[in-house]
């Protein structure tokens, strides 16, 4: 709760003796309004790093804020992940290629525009054309016409997607260029948000105040230092916001977040700093959450380095064996990671695909079994093993230590592995990019939405867009179109899991451990709960 | 002394053009910064290929600093990732370590001279060795120790002060962190003052004054602090410009959005303009600075002229 008065007093008058400044009350961090759904909460916030469009944001800062100020055709259940119609009416296919997408009537944008076929249809164009160089263009790669729009060198030869056609008002098609039968479950993602005219017309003014057709309206941006987000009272969607409004506080650190938390100058922190992990629980109690998100680490092999490459599957399981996950969740991470036994995450559910144990005894821990496997693989490229990765977040470092001293362990030998830290993600990035990893390396992974396809095909497909090992196998490669083109959803989830077996045996990637999000708030919360993607579900938070 | 002064200026010239070349080859080798703009996904090579010709970052590197000097003298600083332009970033962020700088050299200054007026006034005795075992301790721990503690302390326990800054950053707000940042340089001033007292007050000039029968605080004042004073402005001078590149630590302890704060994002992002912009700005200050200590001398010690 807020502090006394006096003590801000008291501080004023030693400040006084400085230099002369006012005195006054202030609200920031504090909050109006009683209990009846009208009060203010705050909460932490990183800067985003890019402008807030929707299909150009790519982070979860920038991503937070468009949860909140918009609404697309499907909205992912935050409890359970599951894809459900918001704007949309119906989405209809023959063929799991041609689509028709029916929006419901009565929807407007919050300067009272309506929201039609012809506002999607010019947000997707939009997000797809090169010259607008968005970030998140090659989620509309799916779509007739891309080739054209988004062509991979010189300029665009059409200016719109060919494959969408706005039918009337409330109906526009979708023409595919290949089966997809599960396209429709990804356009909850914000990139498929509409945008009304006021984007197009006056760029520069909606980026530095968006206006969306969510529960929320931007009331002030100051970029870099908070956003006010208040309740749109005529917001016409089923999940209206249960309180008044949120104020979006960027701070410099997540250690000063947590500790205005605990001060009672900010409601909610949604990510909390490993090194208070040992104390969350004594200093919040159940005002911490902790549950698990869709993001996965995995520890890939360079297969354009012949010692790491085809033929090697038993080095690559031996390694995998040597790694005491439970240990390391346990001991470096507090037990905000769970040890991994898939390549996908748990928050798709069992009926979304996440199998637990799919990955066998591969993924367990036994440090006989695993020298034997490297030994017979005729040991280690060189006798050594060098771990990479940037260092600047994440708690990286410490953990490629532990993995290295359980491979050291296993082996019976110190100096068989060592890490690599690169300065900063940028640089990593870049190294990744020109291909000049030796050895395995962090591969981080968080969904862009929950289905199963996005924990397997951008990343393992042949030349996909986050196949950073460049590993390739046919048969993978087949049984994820088998999969895409099956209409059937349930046959299809099957067929993406024994596309997940072929990883089971040929090991590309080593999965470390799922990741959970955390977040600690104060008293005057109530129903705070995050969604599969670690971001607090803002609307249903009431304030007392 | 007005012909010094340009002649000062002028020289400035080349140190800024060298210095700015220098931190661009820096952070130009820190590689390119578009990959990371994608996350853990590999860019896709159409979109990048626009943002680097977006961001002049297509071009060899010394056409690269060129744009971007001419940019400079034309009162532009580029634009940062995030679509916004360096210069509003600097238009926020430059005010608050200002303040923040200001409060730590204040505080510096008043409590660091007293204390070692009262230091080297008092040489060798229970005062003086006490200060001297206090300025050692201050020293030799780290200000993101000093850092966390008072914040812990103040914000939290206590509940005396609000542990983060507010996006306005007052003055008041701003004394605890000013304090976290001078404390290791009020040591040194203490220091410094302290040796400089003690070494002066058996100069002849203080004898001549006390025997000419002036008051104590008359001597201590205007003679002996204004001749004592002379490496400790130097030192001050220098720290004005470490203080404000230095508050990293600080502002990231305490939430200040300052210059602290936007080099470390610019840093981590391989943001160039943004890196460039600031330390331009923070090369222009430790050039000013470094001035006016220079004219201070002759303030403070009329045997100094400059022609």
């Amino acid at each position: 709760m807020r502090r006394s008065l006096h003590a801000r007093w008291a501080a004023c008058a030693i400040a006084v003796a400085l230099a002369a400044t006012a005195c006054g009350g202030d609200d920031d961090g504090g909050g109006s309004g009683g209990g009846d759904g009208n009060g203010v909460l705050s909460s932490s916030w990183g800067d985003p790093q890019n402008p807030l469009e929707p299909a150009n944001t790519n982070e979860v800062q920038g991503g937070k804020v468009l949860d909140m100020i918009f609404r697309g055709l499907k909205r992912y259940d935050p409890e359970t992940g599951e894809a459900k119609d918001m704007l949309a009416e119906s989405i209809t296919t023959d063929d799991s290629q041609n689509f028709t997408v029916k929006i419901k009537d009565g929807w407007t944008f919050s300067n009272g525009e309506k929201v039609t076929a012809k506002s999607f249809v010019d947000a997707w164009n939009y997000g797809a054309d090169v010259r607008n160089a968005q970030k998140n263009a090659y989620f509309f790669e799916y779509i007739e016409g891309y080739d054209a729009v988004h062509p991979e060198e010189g300029d665009p030869t059409a200016e719109t997607l060919s494959g969408l056609k706005v039918e009337d008002d409330r109906t526009f098609t979708v023409e595919l260029s290949q089966k997809f039968s599960t396209w429709p479950d990804t356009l909850g993602y914000n990139a498929f948000a509409p945008l009304p005219r006021a984007f197009f017309e006056d760029h520069d003014a909606w980026v530095r105040k968006p206006v969306g057709n969510g529960p929320y309206q931007v009331e002030s941006y100051t970029k870099g230092s908070a956003m006010k987000l208040r309740k749109w009272e005529d917001y016409p969607g089923p999940d209206e916001a249960q309180n008044g409004g949120v104020d979006l506080k960027v701070y410099t650190d997540n250690n000063a977040a947590y500790t205005d938390l605990l001060a009672g100058n900010l409601d909610l922190a949604d990510d909390i700093p490993a090194a208070q992990l040992k104390n969350v629980e004594n200093d919040l109690g159940d005002r911490y959450i902790n549950q698990p998100a869709g993001i996965i680490q995995t520890l890939a092999f360079p297969f354009y380095e012949e010692a790491w490459g085809e033929g090697k599957e038993q080095l690559r399981k031996g390694i995998s064996r040597a790694i005491n996950r439970e240990q390391i969740t346990e001991q470096i991470f507090s037990n905000t990671r769970t040890p991994a036994s898939d390549w996908t995450s748990p928050v798709l559910g069992e009926e979304g695909g996440y199998e637990k144990g799919l990955c066998g005894q591969a993924c367990e821990y036994d440090p006989d079994e695993a020298k034997k496997m490297i030994e017979d693989a005729g040991g280690l490229p060189g006798g050594k093993i060098t771990l990479t990765s940037n260092v600047d977040t994440g708690s990286h470092r410490e953990w490629l230590d532990a993995v290295c001293n359980s491979i050291n362990n296993a082996l019976g030998r110190d100096s068989a592995c060592t890490v690599n830290p690169v300065g900063t993600f940028a640089d990593y990035r870049n190294q990744i990019g020109d291909q000049r990893m030796t050895g395995p390396f962090r591969a981080g992974w968080q969904m862009d939405y929950p289905l199963i396809q996005n924990f397997l095909q951008p990343l393992y497909y042949t030349n996909a867009s986050s196949n950073d090992g460049k590993w390739s196998n046919e048969k993978f490669d087949s049984l994820i179109d088998e999969a895409n083109a099956e209409s059937d959803t349930q046959k299809a989830i099957e067929t993406f899991q024994d596309a997940e077996r072929v990883l089971v045996e040929e090991m590309p990637a080593i999965p470390l451990w799922y990741q959970n999000g955390s977040a600690g708030y104060s008293d005057r919360l109530s129903d705070v709960k995050l969604n599969p993607f670690s971001v607090p579900v803002y609307d249903q938070i009431t304030v007392a | 002394m007005g012909r010094y002064v340009i002649r000062r200026l002028l020289q400035m010239i080349p140190v800024f053009i060298g210095s700015t070349f220098l931190i661009f080859v820096m952070v130009y080798a820190l590689g390119d910064p578009v990959a990371a703009l994608f996350g853990d996904r590999a860019p896709d090579p159409a979109t990048a290929a626009r943002i680097r010709a977006e961001l002049y970052l297509d071009q060899p590197l010394w056409k690269q600093y060129l744009h971007y000097m001419g940019q400079i003298f034309r009162g532009d600083f580029g634009t940062a990732f995030n679509g916004q332009p360096v210069l509003e970033l600097m238009s926020t962020a430059f005010p608050v370590t200002l303040r923040l700088t200001l409060v730590a050299v204040v505080i510096e200054v008043i409590i660091g001279i007293v204390l070692g007026v009262v230091s080297g006034l008092r040489r060798g005795r229970s005062v003086d060795t006490g200060l001297l075992f206090l300025t050692l301790i201050v020293i030799s721990v780290p200000t993101f120790v000093t850092g966390y503690l008072l914040q812990f302390l103040f914000g939290v326990k206590w509940g005396l002060v609000r542990p983060s800054v507010s996006t306005d950053a007052t003055f008041e707000e701003l004394l605890l962190p000013g304090v976290v940042l001078a404390l290791v340089s009020l040591a040194y001033v203490t220091r410094l003052t302290r040796t400089s007292i003690a070494e002066n007050v058996r100069g002849d000039y203080v004898r001549t004054a006390i025997a000419k029968g002036l008051p104590r605080r008359r001597v201590i004042v205007r003679h002996l602090l204004r001749n004592s004073l002379i490496p400790v402005v130097t030192f001050i001078g220098t720290d004005i410009g470490a203080l404000m590149g230095g508050a990293i630590v600080t502002e990231r302890i305490f939430n200040i959005h300052g210059v602290g704060f936007q080099l470390y994002q610019g840093i981590l992002r391989n943001n160039s303009p943004t890196v460039v912009g600031f330390v331009t700005i923070l090369v222009i200050v430790f050039l000013l600075a470094n001035l006016i200590v220079d004219l201070l001398y002759a303030v403070l010690d009329p045997r100094i002229r400059y022609a």
